[in-house]
């Protein structure tokens, strides 16, 4: 009797994967019949990790969730304290944070349209698109001091002003990506081996992202029009008129596959440019920050008390931190959601009944982040079923293996 | 329905199952235009109920639950929000059950919303909350060889400090 199914691991380190995860695919010849996820292997304890510090030491940790969206895990819990505590920003900080938050979204985009290429086969395709992508770094550089992990966020502001010399430098950035737009729809959307190998490929129907809770380009790519910049509007996003970017608005049809997830991506990129323009026009003068003296600023907070939510919608989709403010420095419950959260259900219709060859594709195309979904975890040596070797253990087994070597 | 009109809504279906509730207004941007957060506090056999009522409106998106052990009690936080779609429309609507601390238990709303599904499994690892209706499956973010009676999230005993693997 022969075998009808098989079972193939995949994970949790493969080539196509940039991140560790597990897939378990029960396979029919060359077609999936089954998916199970099996996350957990990046688990950092970073919520744990944030009991023990205060509010202000926990911006940075949150920075340290993604190293791609490094600036939307302290964007949404600086909004989450500020709802919580009631502390009000000022405007050009608001400003500001728009700005950092869409040059992210550029970078992340960009980056995501290489990883895709780069799984397709199209590895020229990559390096030109992270060549485009080396103009946003250096702005953020310029901007903030850092490529990664920008550290601008404060609660009550933003910790760098934009100055004047730094404009003319932006509106360099804005007319560099205005004209590699349109070298990116060319290559991404006018080409037709992209489109043969990604269109009707890991298709997510709109009922199927609606019922999984799906979020960011991964829902509105199946025609779901949530956003959290249009529908509950945010720092300086609450001053523009955004709509949530679906694939009708170019090809004229939903059909929820891994080429529509590439042309709301694409789409977004043009919208983040046409944002950072709107708030460099804009741009309000005055402070930006509320409160400058940080040992003030812990003071308020540890007085203040209250829960509040925090959304901002990243790259990926919408980031949500929950923040329950208590007695002490730390916050008495502190939960950070991360998109990639939301749309690991939505592997499992995408990839049921596609071909194994079509796994790295479709799983690209969410634009996963393993790092963020996985946030928290423990060591555990002591009930550990398997046997785990202590510190000391592997220094006697060092030493044994030297003197063995030296005999 | 504004915030309002929705809470209402719900407390005229719900009446004394809702234990608590207010409305948080924020602004923003320049214009300081106004968006809300509703807070609910519902009884633990009315929950199912109340995601019912509010499935009926427009089909409610799950954030995620945030789960806290107050030494007493298990609250859970249920992350709602619903009429996206619109500028300034959306509602998030944040439902809070506080569980028995000795045997937490709640029935599962994946029937409901299947999104739920992971989080619903996170916060049985973490904080050891049996979903009833929730298929046994492995676990989702601790190993699969973790202790079964031991769930990290809680704040004292069962929870991690017995764990924490010593510094010597």
């Amino acid at each position: 009797m022969s075998k009808s199914t098989y079972k193939v691991p995949i994970g949790p380190i493969h080539p196509s994967l940039e991140e560790p995860m597990t897939f378990n695919f029960e396979i029919s010849g060359e077609k999936i019949k089954s998916i199970d996820l099996a996350p957990g292997d990046n688990h950092r304890g970073i919520e744990f990790m944030g009991r023990n510090r205060n509010i202000i030491q926990i911006i940075y940790l949150a920075e340290r969730i993604c190293g791609i969206c490094s600036a939307s895990h302290p964007f949404a819990f600086c909004r989450a304290v500020e709802n919580a505590a009631g502390i009000s920003v000022p405007p050009r900080a608001e400003y500001i944070r728009v700005i950092i938050a869409e040059l992210e979204r550029i970078h992340s985009h960009i980056l995501w349209a290489g990883v895709a290429a780069h799984e397709l086969g199209f590895d020229s395709v990559l390096y030109l698109s992270w060549k485009v992508r080396e103009e946003v770094m250096d702005i953020l550089e310029i901007l903030t001091g850092n490529r990664v992990n920008y550290g601008m966020f404060m609660i009550g502001g933003v910790r760098r002003d934009v100055s004047k010399e730094h404009i003319p430098r932006i509106e360099k950035t804005i007319e560099y990506y205005k004209e590699a737009y349109q070298k990116l729809e060319d290559v991404f959307l006018q080409d037709p081996s992209i489109a043969i190998r990604t269109k009707n490929v890991g298709v997510l129907t709109y009922e199927e992202a609606l019922n999984l809770a799906s979020v960011g380009p991964t829902a509105r790519a199946s025609g779901v029009k949530k956003d959290v910049r249009q529908d509950q509007p945010y720092s300086a996003y609450a001053d523009m008129d955004i709509k949530a970017i679906t694939p009708d608005m170019f090809s004229g049809k939903v059909n929820g596959d891994v080429y529509d997830r590439i042309i709301v991506r694409v789409l977004e990129v043009k919208q983040s440019v046409e944002i950072i323009e709107y708030c460099l026009n804009h741009l309000p003068d005055g402070e930006i920050l509320s409160e400058k003296k940080i040992a003030k600023l812990l003071g308020i907070l540890k007085k203040a008390e209250g829960e509040g939510v925090g959304r901002h919608e990243a790259p990926r989709g919408e980031v949500i931190h929950y923040v329950k403010l208590g007695e002490g420095e730390s916050p008495e419950v502190w939960k950070a959601r991360a998109p990639t959260y939301n749309n690991l259900m939505s592997w499992v219709p995408m990839l049921q009944n596609q071909e194994v060859a079509d796994i790295p594709i479709v799983i690209a195309s969410i634009d996963p982040c393993i790092g963020c979904m996985d946030r928290a975890t423990l060591v555990d040596a002591n009930t550990y079923q398997k046997q785990v070797l202590t510190r000391e253990e592997l220094r006697k087994l060092s030493i044994e293996k030297t003197r063995r070597m030296m005999q | 329905m504004n915030p309002k009109e929705l809470l209402s809504f719900l407390k005229k279906n719900l009446k004394e199952s809702i234990l608590d509730s207010r409305i948080d207004t924020n602004k923003a941007g320049i214009k300081q235009e106004e968006f809300f957060n509703v807070w609910l506090e519902v009884g633990q056999n009315k929950f199912r109920d109340t995601v019912k009522l509010l499935a009926s409106l427009q089909y409610p998106h799950i954030a995620i639950i945030a789960g806290n052990d107050t030494g007493e009690s298990i609250d859970l936080l249920y992350l709602f929000s619903i009429y996206y779609g619109e500028k300034f429309k959306e509602i998030s609507v944040n439902i809070k059950v506080s569980l028995d601390r000795k045997k937490p238990s709640i029935s599962t709303i994946t029937d409901l919303i299947p999104g739920a599904q992971t989080t619903e499994r996170e916060t049985k690892e973490m904080f050891g909350v049996e979903f009833v209706g929730l298929p046994d499956m492995h676990n989702i973010f601790l190993p699969e060889d973790f202790p079964k009676n031991v769930f990290p999230f809680r704040k004292n005993e069962k929870g991690l400090d017995e764990l924490v693997q010593n510094e010597s």
